[in-house]
């Protein structure tokens, strides 16, 4: 049962990050692939039907978080106390400025808006980074199964350490290039004229940027969790998704060279998903991983009691699953034209 | 202030207190959204296609202010109550998932299409997208409710190793509590839409200004919050305070501020609670009523606090007593100016009578305060109880997390939210001055 909802909370997750990913991503990108009113209301309405529901995939794994492995989130939000509020304040601010934005037609009010969800959306990026950072180096867990954590130490990644070190700002940089690029496909499928040339050009630095930092981080992490690897090698879940993740990397060279637009977003999605998929695998069964000793290790299998809580979130979950994927599906059935500025 | 629960709760408090303002007026809102394109549909009449595409850019922006305002609530029983949500999960993590999965996506799917997609689609697919969001928003309004009413009066649970677990999921689902606070809070999230809705209709008649569409906000406006407003009352009011005086004796008696029992019990309209002094000072009373609306019965007798272990009691009985009081007479008022203004509707003299469009135009601000100081009743009255009778409040917060912490992000909050504040009232005051025009009929 933990092995099964391990998974299901997994491809939430993954679902939230391709989703939520290409909108953040679009934030990071705003003010250089668009420079005026009308192309930034071109991006704004390329990524408007989506956005909120991208974020439901937060929540919702939030909530299968909540009720399938609770341990884990008592133990891990409050450690993380400032650095979720400073995450939930740039939500906040994030969702506000998309929505009023557009609202005032004065070039002072819509400049503020761009910076902040411009602001907003590259801090979330860095900061997903940085948390995933610190799921896979570990957090200094205690033999109480607690633990606390500055913003930062000494910037080692290993000890006492602290939400931000080498390895985990190598994360966050890693995830900001990641997003942009990510984005930058998306917002290439779904604009038209001058600020999808911007986001084919962009992509064609920022895809051999991401290849770089994915390669640093990948040694790094030799570094920081050798055990990581044996994981990798025995579990045929990584061997999946790493070829996903290389087909996703053909499929993206290969559509470019095609000019196929589509494609090349789901190459990136493809990209993404198996890099999180042989990650998630890897992890496994750990969600925490402690940094102090690796007996105070939180894992799946550390509550499993709850039985008929788990057997009835089993009956309804694919239900609500199914309705979500079938909403995504309609949304992107609907706003099947490129975007243009009058949209939004 | 010592005790670090106290930062925490007041942090809890003025988050959801903020953020409750915007879904009550989402939840009431699409109702009226939904009517109007519904007699779009049925009548093909422009004037409903124009009063809902008006109403439906309101929405919108209250609609993203609930989102901004509602992420937050959802972390913070991670990161300030953990230790309640560690005792509890099993249960209520059940319907926080389920609001997430079954409410916010649908509410997220088609709440673009209702605010920008009329161009685009048709008039069915546009009353479709109304009617989805509605059942989004009045979804979440369930599992939210459920997970309060799970708090206030457990029901389907059973403890395993000192923590909840879900035992019997339908029972949990299906509390009559849940079922009789949900009535209750969407009959009055329904008062708050009719009288915003009024409240504007009433300014643009005062100005002179687009007088056939405020003629429509008035004439529905005030019908359907008459419905809603005695709804709130009765049934759904009156069984609250039934299953209150049932299930939390002395919550009842805190909110009455009755320290003696007894028979023929008399109401309290008015008067100031004296806990020390253990009596209500210059209280104006009413003789067997609270007899009559706690048991149906005018003889049979009320419990007072005396009866109870003081450490049982709610721990602010002041201000719950208040709260109880505000909520119950703004009620009353409320059915009194909906039903007059409906008696002058029906005779055709509402849109010339000035003093009665003031009153509703002024009115609008005090379901917010009724619905608040409602919410308080049901939370303060709960008190000392996080999960009532089974775990005590204070011992849900993070111990880890410091009160330096707390007092900053608290502190943090109010910042962010009058900055919000100012940007909705902004807003949505240019909307209202601007108006319902002429605009795209469906593509």
């Amino acid at each position: 049962m933990a092995e099964l909802w391990f998974g299901l909370l997994g491809l939430m997750l993954v679902t939230y990050v391709v989703l939520d990913g290409f909108d953040f991503g679009a934030g990071v990108l705003h003010l250089f692939v668009a420079k005026s009113d009308a192309e930034r209301r071109t991006v704004l309405s390329a990524i408007g039907p989506f956005w909120d529901g991208n974020e439901v995939w937060l929540i919702a794994a939030g909530g299968v978080l909540f009720v399938a492995f609770p341990d884990v989130l008592t133990t891990a939000f409050p450690a993380f106390y400032l650095a979720l509020h400073l995450v939930l304040w740039c939500f906040v601010l994030r969702g506000i400025a998309i929505e009023v934005r557009s609202h005032v037609a004065d070039a002072m009010w819509r400049a503020l808006w761009d910076a902040l969800f411009a602001v907003s959306s590259s801090l979330l990026a860095l900061l997903f980074g940085v948390a995933f950072g610190n799921v896979v180096r570990g957090v200094p867990l205690t033999d109480a199964g607690n633990f606390t954590m500055p913003f930062f130490t000494n910037f080692r990644a290993s000890g006492q350490v602290g939400l931000l070190d080498y390895y985990t700002l190598s994360v966050g940089a890693l995830s900001v290039l990641l997003l942009a690029a990510h984005s930058a496909a998306f917002l290439a499928w779904r604009t038209a004229g001058v600020v999808r040339d911007r986001c084919l050009s962009l992509e064609r630095k920022l895809w051999p940027a991401v290849g770089v930092a994915f390669a640093l981080v990948s040694l790094e992490t030799l570094f920081v969790r050798p055990d990581l690897l044996a994981h990798l090698a025995q579990r045929q879940t990584a061997w999946l998704g790493i070829a996903i993740a290389f087909g996703g990397a053909a499929l993206l060279i290969r559509s470019r060279r095609g000019q196929l637009d589509g494609q090349a977003f789901l190459g990136s999605c493809a990209l993404i998903v198996g890099v999180l998929a042989a990650a998630g695998a890897g992890l496994y069964p750990v969600f925490l991983h402690s940094t102090l000793d690796p007996r105070f290790d939180l894992d799946a299998f550390h509550q499993a009691r709850n039985s008929i809580g788990m057997r009835f979130a089993l009956g309804w979950w694919p239900f609500a699953f199914a309705l979500a994927v079938s909403y995504l599906v309609n949304v992107f059935r609907a706003n099947r034209e490129r975007a243009r500025e009058d949209n939004y | 202030m010592d005790d670090p629960s106290f930062w925490h709760r007041l942090q809890f408090g003025f988050t959801i207190v903020y953020h409750y303002l915007f879904p009550q007026l989402t939840m009431g809102l699409a109702l009226f959204i939904v009517l109007w394109k519904w007699r779009a549909l049925r009548t093909g009449d422009e004037r409903y296609d124009r009063a809902a595409r008006f109403w439906a850019k309101i929405f919108g922006v209250n609609f993203a202010l609930g989102v901004a305002t509602g992420v937050p609530m959802e972390f913070q029983f991670g990161t300030n109550w953990a230790r309640f949500s560690r005792y509890s999960a099993g249960v209520i993590g059940q319907t926080l998932a389920m609001e997430g999965m079954f409410a916010f996506f649908l509410e997220s799917a088609f709440v673009a299409a209702l605010v920008f997609g009329e161009a685009k689609l048709s008039r069915r697919q546009h009353f479709v997208s109304a009617l989805a969001v509605w059942l989004g928003s009045w979804l979440s309004g369930y599992f939210i409710v459920t997970t309060n009413a799970f708090m206030q009066h457990p029901a389907g649970h059973a403890l395993l190793e000192g923590v909840l677990v879900l035992d019997q999921p339908a029972r949990f689902l299906l509390n009559g509590w849940a079922i009789v606070e949900y009535a209750h809070t969407m009959a009055a999230s329904v008062v708050t839409g009719a009288f915003v809705v009024s409240a504007v209709g009433a300014f643009y008649l005062l100005r002179g200004k687009h007088a056939q569409q405020a003629s429509l906000y008035l004439k529905w406006g005030t019908r359907v919050g008459l419905v809603a407003c005695v709804l709130v009352a009765f049934p759904t009011g009156d069984r609250q305070a039934k299953l209150v005086a049932e299930y939390q004796p002395v919550t009842l008696a805190a909110m009455e501020g009755r320290f003696e029992s007894g028979d023929h019990a008399e109401l309290t309209f008015i008067g100031q609670p004296n806990v020390p002094e253990r009596r209500i000072d210059n209280a104006i009373r009413a003789p067997m009523v609270l007899s009559i609306l706690a048991y149906g019965t005018p003889s049979r007798s009320v419990l007072g606090l005396k009866e109870f272990p003081p450490d049982t009691w709610p721990s602010n009985i002041e201000l719950l007593y208040y709260s109880f009081h505000v909520m119950a007479g703004l009620g009353t008022l409320f059915i009194l100016l909906m039903a007059l203004s409906v008696w002058l509707g029906y005779r055709g003299r509402l849109e010339q009578q000035r003093p009665v469009l003031w009153l509703l135009l002024l009115a609008f601000p005090f379901p917010y305060i009724a619905t608040t100081a409602g919410w308080m009743t049901a939370e303060l009255g709960r008190q000392p109880w996080l999960v009532y009778g089974l775990f005590r409040t204070v011992n849900g917060y993070s111990a880890s997390v410091s009160t330096g912490n707390t007092i900053f992000t608290l502190l943090g909050f109010s910042g962010l939210y009058f900055v919000l504040g100012l940007v909705f009232l902004f807003l949505v005051g240019r909307e209202i001055s601007h108006g319902p025009e002429e605009g795209a009929a469906h593509g």
